[in-house]
């Protein structure tokens, strides 16, 4: 296969995105460039998933890898940047930044996620990390008029420049150890030194800090709560995936067997404290923002328990739990994003919830499923995630961990359904008229919701086949 | 000779580095910063790398360093006549001498404990521009393309937080 057909969805979002940025510099119209970028995602999204049936292997000489887990990684960045610049056009219509270069912003991270996502060498690794973070920096900042625009961007550019220097010393410590930057170059000849130890400490310390885990999330909820709502739901599924993903194949492919164990005790703690600290913090939050916040670092605990179990079956777990949390996640953001759209942009408080179910019955509803979804309870597709993630934990024989993190995913229910208490159950102070929400966006957010539904019954319809399809990957 | 000059390099690059972090005036921190630069350039020197260590002088020392006081002076005037008040010739002969005998004393340790780096043949063949530019359009054409996205968003995200307000008629505010 020619390199560029291994690397494609990415190559069709680099032309788009630099062609977006010309017809900026064009003057063309916001909606134009939008359309554009929905087409380019779109062609991407089809490539992607008629690469998840074909062959795989490397490409570019080894930088990267094409194919199973890669373009798997690909459709699930590829998805949750789709529905993300779907419902984002009323929403930054809203506050003045429907513009052509945030969509061109979008389109080069999207790039760099790809290109992490299919990282067989550190090297492309890290520079498809650095062209998602800077990216991100920016769309962190776009809300100029609000301090907390301003905080998100500088508190999110000083310590991901931090953690940057942690990950580029750890690869340049395991290139001193191994004298390879591949990852299964370094695999055939890694020993437990010192020197790779602490460069392999480095680098998860670099990973951590992007995933958000604790104790290096403290810059999650300010950064997402000063982001444009449904921009925050891009950085919190497509980035998030694209660094798990990365995560999974450096794991699978750069340790040598003997060795994982060292990594998963890390990660087996970290995983520990990221629900708990996670979850606990979650409970104490008012905005509704920050909440999701928290909760995106508890799910981040959840996803790492799968990691913990280090085996082709914890693997599998992870990935199909990007998938899960992708779509329940940008569906809950973009029902926030609508409720935020009428009232300004102060409009999370969970106060201001109260008696908005009634008011459009469908966004409610909406929210509620998505919302039941990210805690976790059958038939949505976020308990079939847990449950496959959990599942690999005990097979692996990580019995306490797993406990933990059911009863940490049992103490969520608590803030997720307080939200919708205030939905349903609350009665207003104040009388609102909500804004009717565009064709595109509510089709968009009721597909999403679709398939939360879907894949949760999926796995006891006859003819399933995503966790197959994933495992099928690892069975080579 | 040349592992002499390692540690007299690796020890000038430590100290300026450190220099630079505990110093509390700026501009102070950005010449040692400039120093500390030019001994890393030292040290690809020895690795044989000569096109890096141009590369280093040139970018780093040269350009990005003129940038950076650029921006301190430009952002507090008065710290930057506290240098030349502060400047002592007997304080930079008095670090430099230190230097060197603190070099002198790692290299005699380095020699006894045998943990000295060596040069071997082949790296004198990989510093060169041809070397370079071969594996960079071959092996690390990926990474070469993925850099040019790099930059590229890192402009076009540079000037879309320093703009302010842009209207329609596309002046700024």
């Amino acid at each position: 296969m020619h390199d560029i057909i291994a690397f494609l969805p990415g190559v069709i979002i680099a032309v788009v995105g630099l062609i977006a940025l010309l017809m900026e510099a064009y003057k063309k119209s916001a909606d134009q460039i939008y359309g554009l970028t929905i087409a380019g995602i779109l062609a991407a999204l089809g490539v992607a998933i008629a690469a998840l049936f074909g062959d795989s292997g490397t490409a570019f000489t080894g930088m990267i890898v094409y194919g199973g887990v890669a373009s798997f990684g690909a459709v699930v960045i590829l998805l949750g940047s789709l529905f993300s610049v779907v419902v984002s056009r009323d929403y930054l219509m809203e506050i003045d930044l429907h513009r052509g270069d945030v969509y061109s912003m979008i389109l080069l991270s999207i790039v760099g996620m790809l290109a992490l996502a299919s990282a067989n060498d550190l090297i492309s690794f890290f520079l498809g990390l650095e062209t998602m973070s800077i990216c991100l920096y920016v769309i962190a900042g776009l809300i100029k008029d609000k301090k907390t625009g301003a905080e998100a961007a500088l508190k999110y550019f000083l310590l991901g420049a931090f953690a940057t220097g942690f990950l580029l010393y750890g690869i340049a410590l395991i290139y001193g150890a191994t004298g390879h930057t591949n990852l299964t170059e370094i695999a055939a000849v890694a020993e437990p030194t010192l020197m790779f130890m602490g460069g392999s400490a480095l680098l998860l310390v670099g990973i951590f800090f992007k995933i958000g885990a604790v104790p290096f999330h403290m810059w999650t909820p300010d950064v997402y709560q000063g982001t444009p709502t449904t921009l925050t739901a891009f950085m919190a599924t497509a980035a998030k995936s694209a660094t798990f993903v990365a995560f999974v194949l450096i794991m699978s492919r750069m340790l040598p067997e003997s060795d994982t164990d060292i990594w998963t005790n890390v990660i087996q703690v970290v995983a520990i404290l990221t629900m708990v600290v996670g979850n606990l913090i979650a409970l104490a939050q008012d905005n509704v923002k920050r909440m999701l916040a928290y909760s995106s670092i508890a799910h981040a605990g959840y996803l790492l328990v799968g990691l913990a179990a280090g085996t082709p079956e914890g693997f599998t777990g992870v990935l199909y739990y990007l998938f899960a949390y992708t779509v329940m996640n940008v569906g809950a953001f973009s029902v926030i994003a609508y409720y935020e759209r009428n009232k300004g942009l102060d409009f999370t408080e969970i106060e201001s919830y109260a008696g908005l179910g009634f008011k459009f019955p469908l966004m409610g509803v909406l929210l509620s499923i998505f919302l039941f979804s990210l805690v976790g309870i059958p038939p949505f597709v976020g308990f079939v995630g847990k449950y496959y993630v959990f599942a690999a934990a005990i097979n692996a024989g990580l019995i306490p961990l797993a406990i933990i993190g059911v009863l940490a995913s049992a103490a969520s229910a608590y803030y997720y359904l307080r939200v919708m208490v205030y939905l349903f159950f609350k009665d207003s102070h104040k009388e609102y008229s909500l804004k009717p929400a565009s064709l595109l966006f509510s089709s968009a957010v009721v597909l999403m919701a679709a398939l939360t539904l879907y894949y949760g019954i999926e796995p006891v319809l006859p003819f399933s086949g995503l966790i197959e399809l994933i495992s099928s990957y690892y069975s080579l | 000779m040349e592992t002499y000059a390692f540690v007299l390099l690796a020890v000038l690059a430590i100290a300026t580095a450190l220099g630079m972090i505990l110093n509390k005036n700026t501009v102070n921190s950005a010449l040692l910063l400039v120093l500390n630069l030019v001994s890393i350039a030292g040290v690809y020197l020895l690795l044989q790398a000569q096109f890096l260590a141009l590369i280093q002088i040139l970018v780093y020392a040269g350009a990005i360093m003129v940038l950076f006081l650029f921006v301190i002076m430009l952002l507090n005037v008065d710290e930057e006549e506290s240098l030349f008040d502060k400047f002592r010739i007997k304080y930079l002969v008095a670090f430099l001498l230190g230097v060197v005998i603190f070099g002198q004393i790692l290299y005699s340790l380095g020699g006894v404990t045998d943990m000295l780096p060596e040069v071997s043949s082949e790296m004198v063949q990989i510093g060169t521009v041809e070397a370079i530019a071969e594996v960079f359009y071959t092996d690390y054409l990926f990474a070469f393309e993925m850099t040019a996205i790099l930059l590229t968003a890192a402009v076009v995200g540079a000037l879309l937080i320093a703009q302010y307000k842009v209207k329609d008629s596309g002046e700024t505010e």
